[in-house]
């Protein structure tokens, strides 16, 4: 009975899916189609991969798709996955027809295809091309009960704070090397008239309140407690959780330190907070990762020269490296999947991509000198040098139920402590309770 | 209440099928049968009556061929003042019929599809409405099958509505129903826990309770608006302009609608018109001061602090002529003067009187001595500074462009205090947090208004015109007032379309997503249950079976009324 009922279910949407591919992919052929052809390699294979970039970034990665199109001969298609990946491929995986290759914006999701046995396990040929280039943090991330099955494509690095140098000039401030200076920094500001931060903590972007969160409890209690409180082998009413709460405090706690007050921080998107302290001048500093590049160059300040960043101060011992990243994985066993992540994980899609720009890649035999923009070059320079001190966004490595979703888990335990900072033991266990349900499912 | 269909059915005048089954159901036309619907001549018979805007009137037509629909020679609908006349068709109509073997064609629930073609059997007795009252029970009638397709024929024309409805209705309700008794993985049966977990916790209590905030509050909003407008454009000239421009939302997607009432809420009074128009009102009553958000140098060389109520007291006390320095930080660039006067140190006092500085103590790229008015720094004009003794106001004072002021006189001896009062400080009005916790849910009902007002205002407008004027004329004659007639005669004979549009009304607010979504951006002081269902399937949830029970607890919800609305349709149309 309850068989049938799926093989139903699942033609019907196999049915559907297929349709929508198919029409996807014509779309796809006509523009991908214009370079012309040298390898030969992969010739009349079709390979579709999904992921969530779009505009600039989809233009981008779509020049790394004509390059492996040059190089192999394949027909590569691209599929937006829209911001909820899951919601695209859970139900494609269930249909039996999901993408030859998927983008996965937290290895969360990774684990949790992998546990569904949704994931291929990559050749011996490609695992040996990721332990070439990439460091054993970044494989185990993309591994699952010994296979490895994904490669890290692109990272993110979410250690850096975004200023307005004039204005930090202008009140004779400089660029704090710890959390302390920076509080102190951002009273200077504030004496001289400025508003120092402006904070995105509106409930569909608080992943940038998890990512202060992160940066000052990496650098306070170290990668290895860090390791822990990701996989929630110690508790959030740790006393860990409670110093790092209250050291984000000495900011949180001040509402006048953020542009609007706290009534427009907890409605601020993410590119809004951006283009508030780029745009409209109305802050000195912005928290944001080095893709807030891309929401910088929206507005009149120019990257390197009216926005420049520096690292995220550290509040402890460890400077904190806090990385992002997606992770290709492949879902269908063809041959030109596997073509195609080995073709990720070397150096030579790295390298066309930071060319390219708006990239930063994990590959660590991609050096700077790949890269054409002098904070991209800047950035991951101080990304190679954590080394193995770098850490995976914390909050993406959680279930989504925690770490990914707006108005709910951390997300929004986090904003709840942004708008009463005082209750650091209500944070903890509203943190806590949230955490043990949805580690437990 | 619908489409009046009646009037495109019959056009050929061949035999329809119908729906003979229904046909018992029609109740007799009923009390509220007028009597004008007398019976027409037998003569008449084999024509078919049209039932248009003359209700009494079973005209007949010579031509059988051309009869417009069943009609019902009764439809006493008409006069019910529903404006509804149309749907109701030929239900009432040819009852009288019923006993006759053919009276197929007449009955229909409702379907409006019968031509009346059958009238021209010889047996029709077309005087409907004088047969009425009596509760016929029309005799699944056997005779007279020459005319219909066979049953086989039948069923296999309604075959493919029949695999289209299952497939895209009955097997996905009936799919939900049983994932909702499993957990997230679909093997593990949970019982009725997803049904609990509904109303477990504080968010999904905050979630069930904006549902029934939504539930109760939104229909009832936009019934009122929509009648209001309704009323009030029956009697404006350009009432066809105002109708149109207030239906204009409903041609605007729900999620532009979204975009454009966040941007409305914005926050700031420079986006959000909202706001803007908050602080437009208040500060005209009360403008905003010069230096909102100004303060002392705090530590222990401050030379002012600021009290409980804003304003900013000395630490040191002044004698009669001394001096005294009040440095001030936290000036905002916008508020300092267009072109900065060089703060400098205040003049000599005369005796009996004070003088002194009020300046932005902060050199620019830091630096600079503390509490001294530095080269770069700029003095404060119009500020307000008052010698306070024992809580007395015993001397005022405004600075001048470069800060500095003079107090000529003090009254009274002994040290005096200088306070900068409030006023200098208050900070400019900022607007209501339209997207703050407690007022996101009615602000984005709001938005539910703007859209859906304009539905409401057509939907009862239509019934208005179909209010006789008569009843309201003779109530006036009889000396009522407006209110009177509005609320007497209006608003009893508008009633069942009223309801008509509360109960849409609610169906579809139980639906209500988008502008939630949009709005409310994942906030949870927003959420509805529907967008809850979204969130705990898909939207990282990643929880089908929560998302089922919530899915099935809608439709629940939704069931009585739609029973309503389809009764309601069955009543009009009997």
């Amino acid at each position: 009975m309850r068989t049938g009922r799926r093989v139903i279910s699942a033609a019907v949407v196999a049915g559907l899916a297929l349709s929508a591919a198919a029409a996807c992919g014509g779309g796809d052929k006509k523009k991908d189609d214009g370079g012309s052809t040298q390898g030969s390699a992969l010739k009349g294979v079709k390979i579709e991969v999904a992921a969530k970039w779009t505009g600039t970034e989809e233009q981008n990665f779509r020049e790394v798709l004509k390059a492996f199109e040059k190089k192999t001969g394949a027909t590569v298609s691209y599929a937006s996955t829209g911001e909820n990946t899951d919601a695209y491929l859970g139900p494609r995986i269930a249909a039996k027809n999901p993408p030859d290759i998927a983008i996965l914006p937290q290895p969360g999701l990774l684990q949790q295809y992998a546990a569904k046995g949704s994931l291929k396990p990559l050749t011996p040929d490609v695992v040996s091309e990721i332990d070439a280039n990439f460091s054993p943090y970044w494989k185990n991330l993309a591994s699952a009960k010994g296979q490895t099955y994904g490669v890290l494509a692109k990272a993110a690095y979410k250690s850096i704070i975004w200023y307005r140098p004039k204005v930090l000039q202008d009140a004779g401030v400089n660029p704090p090397q710890s959390f302390d200076e920076l509080v102190k920094a951002a009273g200077t500001l504030q004496d001289a008239g400025q508003t120092p931060f402006t904070v995105a903590g509106a409930s569909s972007d608080s992943w940038t309140l998890t990512d202060w969160f992160e940066n000052v409890y990496l650098s306070q209690a170290g990668p290895d407690n860090y390791d822990k409180l990701a996989k929630h082998e110690i508790k959030w009413t740790d006393p860990t959780v409670a110093t790092a709460l209250q050291t984000l405090g000495k900011i949180w706690g001040k509402p006048e330190w953020m542009a609007g007050g706290l009534a427009t921080a907890t409605k601020t998107k993410f590119d809004e907070s951006v283009t508030q302290v780029f745009g409209q001048q109305k802050a000195a500093m912005v928290y944001g990762g080095d893709f807030a590049a891309a929401n910088i160059s929206t507005t009149k300040s120019k990257v390197g020269t009216d926005a420049q960043v520096f690292p995220f101060p550290k509040a402890g011992n460890t400077a904190p490296a806090v990385l992002g990243g997606d992770v290709a994985v492949a879902l269908k066993d063809s041959k030109g999947a596997m073509e195609f992540m080995k073709y990720l994980a070397s150096p030579d899609a790295g390298k066309t991509w930071a060319k390219i720009g708006g990239y930063l890649s994990p590959n660590k035999n991609v050096g700077p000198d790949a890269y054409s923009d002098p904070v991209a070059k800047q950035l991951i320079e101080a990304m190679q040098k954590a080394g193995d001190s770098a850490r995976y966004d914390m909050s993406d490595l959680a279930p989504a139920a925690f770490g990914g979703t707006p108005g709910s888990g951390e997300w929004e335990a986090l904003r709840g402590f942004l708008q009463k900072p005082s209750d650091v033991k209500g944070a903890q266990d509203k943190l806590e309770s949230e955490a043990a349900k949805a580690f437990k499912s | 209440m619908t489409a009046p269909k009646d009037a495109a059915s019959g056009d050929d005048g061949t035999p329809r099928e119908d729906e003979t089954p229904h046909a018992p159901e029609t109740r007799p036309a009923g009390p509220a049968d007028p009597t004008p619907a007398g019976p027409p001549p037998p003569a008449n018979a084999p024509a078919s009556a049209q039932s248009t805007s003359s209700p009494a009137s079973a005209q007949s037509t010579p031509d059988a061929d051309s009869a417009q629909g069943a009609s019902g020679a009764d439809s006493g609908e008409d006069v019910s003042g529903a404006g509804s006349a149309q749907g109701a068709s030929g239900a009432g109509s040819a009852q009288g019929v019923s006993g006759a073997g053919s009276a197929q064609g007449a009955s229909g629930a409702g379907s409006g599809e019968d031509a009346s073609a059958e009238g021209a059997e010889p047996a029709v007795v077309a005087g409907g409405a004088a047969a009425a009252p009596a509760v016929v029970k029309a005799a699944p009638v056997k005779g007279g099958r020459g005319l219909r397709p066979p049953s086989w024929l039948a069923a296999g024309f309604l075959l493919p509505a029949l695999v289209l409805l299952g497939f895209l209705v009955v097997y996905p309700i009936a799919f939900s129903v049983v994932r909702s008794f499993f957990g997230a993985d679909g093997h593990s049966f949970s019982g009725v826990d997803n049904y609990t977990g509904i109303f477990k916790g504080h968010d999904n209590l905050v979630t069930v309770r904006n549902t029934a905030i939504w539930v109760v509050v939104a229909p009832t909003l936009v019934t009122v608006i929509g009648l209001i407008f309704a009323v009030l454009t029956e009697r404006i000239r350009w009432s066809t302009a105002f109708k149109l421009v207030v239906f204009m939302p409903m041609a605007v997607s729900f999620l532009a609608s979204g975009v454009i009432f966040r941007l409305v809420y914005e926050q700031d009074p420079n986006m959000g018109v909202a706001n803007a128009a908050m602080v437009a009102v208040h500060d005209t009553f009360e403008p905003g001061a010069g230096y909102p958000g100004a303060g002392p140098r705090p530590g222990k060389d401050a030379l002012g602090s600021q009290q409980g109520d804003g304003s900013i007291v000395s630490t040191r006390q002044y004698a009669a002529g001394q001096t005294a320095l009040l440095p001030l930080l936290r000036i905002k660039p916008e508020d300092l003067p267009k072109k900065p006067v060089q703060a400098v140190q205040p003049p000599a006092a005369k005796p009996g009187g004070l003088t002194g500085a009020v300046w932005f103590d902060f050199t620019k790229g830091g630096g600079g001595t503390p509490n001294q008015p530095n080269a770069g720094e700029s003095g404060l004009p119009r500020v307000k500074v008052e010698a306070v003794r024992g809580g007395k106001v015993v001397g005022t004072a405004t600075t001048r462009d470069d800060g500095t002021f003079t107090m000529k006189k003090v009254k009274g001896g002994g040290p005096v205090a200088l306070r900068l009062p409030k006023s200098n400080f208050t900070a400019s009005y900022g607007g209501a947090q339209w997207l703050g916790n407690t007022l996101i849910t009615p602000a984005i009902i709001g938005s539910y208004l703007w859209v859906w007002s304009g539905f409401a205002m057509v939907l009862i407008a239509a019934g208005l015109a179909a209010i006789p004027r008569d009843a309201l004329e003779a109530a006036r004659v009889d000396g009522a007032t407006e209110w009177q007639v509005f609320r007497r005669v209006t608003i009893p004979l508008l009633a069942p379309v009223l309801t008509v549009v509360l109960v849409t009304m609610v169906i579809n607010v139980l639906k209500v997503f988008d502008l939630v979504f949009i709005i409310g951006g994942g906030d949870p002081h927003a959420s509805v249950l529907a967008l809850q269902m979204w969130v705990e399937s898909f939207g990282g949830g990643n929880d089908p079976g929560k998302g089922s029970a919530i899915a099935v607890l809608l439709f629940l919800l939704v069931v009585p009324a739609m029973l309503f609305n389809i009764r309601r349709l069955r009543q009009e149309r009997a």
